[in-house]
């Protein structure tokens, strides 16, 4: 009744069956609508073909070269931030201390809650004028700033939501911390290297391919970020952490612009594809496999 | 130049209250090369970390060169240590593996280069330098690791069980190349195995360890010899010491009489006080065992179960008539003719015999055993 070829088919149908109605076919479908001027709240059938004319527009459009300096800006600022504060404590946390199960779990809770719109909407509370920071302030005489409310400081807020979520890359630092040998540390020792350029001598490089998926993970998350700015400053102020994500929900879903949207989508998808590729061509001259180290005897024995 | 090289004094070391080494004085002479020996967990790896300074004692005192290290950090005693795991590190080419502490020590470039070179000449390793760790043989490994332990020029060198991740003919041909930079060197070595083989092919001195205390200290052939104990006459030799149970029955100034289930022998042993219990133990090797010469007087009698023909030289198991014992072991010659089943009477090399009291502690010692040597 059922041959391996049908059953075989049937397993694999759930993954197929949701991935070209949910990825495959918006993948396509916004392309298609990138190239026209459909309007979200009209039939899809009374779109015009316009070609490349919203790619075009972007030239002229200076609201979005604002949000593509911003979001570049707060890419550059908080990937390379969070990877070294991700890696910080992973360091800090592969030290053999008295409960440490306790303090890893304590430093990953932010991840768990970081990316939820609770979180942003706390953190929203704690910038406002008159929130926890400046209420803190004012007890040890200091005069808070408007955080949300300056261009600057709304950059900053949101840069450091995502600072704070620094858990999943810091817990995968952690796991390629442990996979060097200790010998190699114990070698170093005896060489009398310290444990600083123990550090960058051995830990940095032998991390790596660790490093480098850390880094593509970032780059990816960090221009897709929305939470923040929608939830935190609204993308102002003067549009001064309107990201591009924003700016594409803004475009599609407040000012029906769906074609628009669409095409911003694909040069957002663009940036990161072109990003990443750069990230994998460079991985050459600067990331270190250690994997295909074809032994299997390198463990010691004690 | 000092007369010692390494003293420990009663050094104890205890892991979450497991008491791992418990007592171990010890004396390394300047130019020794000493290999600690025993079983998995006797803590010989540990007392070597001890040396090495990667552990700390819990009590006891680490002398190196004639300075208290007790307490100093691993780069401050003057050892270089080649680990089991070799412990290259991957990332660097082998020239930058054996450069490694001379540029953490800030040495002149052009030094460098040269004492790399020098090295990598001594093992043969000139045309490997601008390979990484992976691209490279285990023997090939196993030098460079050596090499980044001779380039620091260290008092003391420390071996890790460095030749068990080798496969056996490696193993074999390094062992050798280590014998060879040690007479070439002359540094005072402490090597840790659990190779028996490794043990009395390399070592000065043998330090048998069990349990985390010292079993016995000497050259190998004392220690083949003359074992102090039961344990140290099963651990050294392959195969293993025969062991035979037997009764006390009297002993005069360089003889022991004992009865064993086929009769009396008359054991050559000097300086034997009477055991507290009469049940002792006789130990003979299997090559001071062979087949009584026709006429000739026959020490003990049995029959053959199994023979094992290794080409050179044949083991053949006998199983002693009336003894409640394993099969013994006797080493012939490899032409020897032998079939199973065969009756045979064996004659002992008397001289060579050792015996154990019920505590398993040497009765009195061989004739030919010179306390003075050890």
């Amino acid at each position: 009744m059922f041959n391996d070829k049908k059953i075989g088919s049937l397993y694999v149908a759930p993954f197929v069956i949701g991935f070209l109605l949910f990825t495959a076919f918006p993948f396509v479908a916004s392309f298609v609508l990138s190239l026209t001027d459909a309007q979200l709240q009209d039939q899809l059938g009374s779109a015009n073909f316009t070609g490349l004319q919203n790619y075009t527009e972007m030239g002229r459009d200076a609201t979005f070269q604002k949000s593509l300096g911003v979001t570049f800006f707060y890419v550059f600022i908080t990937v390379p931030l969070k990877l070294a504060f991700a890696l910080f404590i992973a360091v800090v946390l592969n030290f053999k201390l008295r409960a440490i199960g306790f303090f890893r779990t304590a430093y990953y809770l932010p991840s768990i809650l970081g990316g939820s719109v609770a979180i942003a909407i706390v953190w929203r509370f704690v910038f406002a004028g008159d929130g926890l920071i400046n209420q803190a302030l004012e007890i040890i005489g200091i005069t808070g700033v408007n955080w949300l409310g300056e261009p600057n400081t709304a950059m900053f807020s949101i840069i450091l939501l995502r600072l704070w979520q620094f858990g999943s890359a810091m817990v995968v630092f952690l796991a390629g911390l442990k996979a060097i040998p200790e010998d190699l540390y114990e070698a170093a020792d005896l060489d009398g290297a310290s444990r600083v350029r123990q550090f960058w001598m051995i830990t940095l490089p032998l991390l790596t391919p660790v490093l480098f998926f850390n880094f593509i993970m970032q780059i990816v998350q960090a221009f897709q970020e929305f939470n923040g700015p929608y939830i935190i400053t609204g993308g102002g102020p003067l549009k001064s952490s309107y990201l591009l994500p924003l700016m594409i929900y803004e475009e599609g879903f407040k000012y029906f612009n769906l074609g628009y949207s669409s095409a911003l989508s694909w040069v957002l998808f663009v940036i990161i594809a072109v990003f990443t590729a750069i990230a994998f061509w460079s991985q050459k001259h600067w990331v270190f496999y250690a994997q295909d180290r074809e032994d299997k005897n390198g463990g010691a024995q004690k | 130049m000092t007369s010692s090289s390494v003293r420990l004094s009663a050094v104890t070391k205890s892991f979450n209250g497991t008491d791992v080494i418990k007592g171990v004085s010890l004396d390394v002479k300047q130019g020794e090369l000493v290999v600690f020996v025993g079983p998995s967990g006797c803590g010989k790896s540990t007392l070597l970390r001890l040396i090495a300074g990667l552990e700390t004692p819990t009590s006891g005192e680490i002398v190196i060169a004639d300075k208290d290290v007790t307490y100093a950090h691993p780069s401050k005693r003057g050892v270089a240590m080649v680990f089991q795991s070799y412990a290259l590190y991957p990332h660097m080419t082998v020239e930058d593996n054996i450069a490694f502490a001379l540029k953490i020590q800030g040495r002149p470039k052009a030094e460098i280069r040269a004492k790399v070179h020098e090295v990598a000449e001594i093992l043969q390793l000139d045309h490997l330098l601008q390979r990484r760790p992976k691209a490279l043989s285990g023997g090939q490994r196993q030098r460079v690791a050596i090499g980044r332990a001779i380039v620091r020029e260290p008092d003391v060198f420390l071996f890790d069980e460095p030749l068990s991740n080798l496969d056996a003919s490696l193993r074999g041909q390094m062992r050798v190349e280590i014998a060879r930079l040690h007479r070439k060197l002359g540094a005072t070595s402490v090597y840790v195995t659990h190779d028996q083989i490794e043990a009395m092919t390399l070592a000065d001195k043998i330090v048998v360890l069990r349990a985390g205390l010292v079993e016995q200290v000497g050259s190998p052939m004392t220690l083949y010899r003359h074992p102090a104990n039961l344990f140290v006459a099963g651990f050294i030799g392959s195969p293993r010491m025969n062991i035979l149970p037997a009764t006390f029955a009297g002993s005069t100034a360089d003889s022991v009489r004992i009865q064993t289930a086929q009769g009396s022998l008359i054991i050559p042993r000097k300086d034997v006080s009477k055991p507290a219990s009469d049940k002792i133990q006789l130990g003979l090797r299997p090559e001071s065992l062979s087949f009584a010469a026709p006429g000739a007087e026959a020490h003990l009698t049995g029959y053959v179960t199994l023979i094992e023909r290794l080409g050179g030289e044949t083991f053949a198991y006998v199983a002693l008539k009336e003894f409640e014992c394993e099969p013994i072991i006797i080493k012939l010659d490899g032409e020897t003719p032998v079939h199973n089943h065969q009756e045979v009477a064996l004659t002992i090399e008397l001289k060579r015999a050792h015996l154990f009291d019920a505590d398993g502690l040497a009765l009195g010692h061989a004739p030919d055993f010179d306390p003075a040597q050890v």
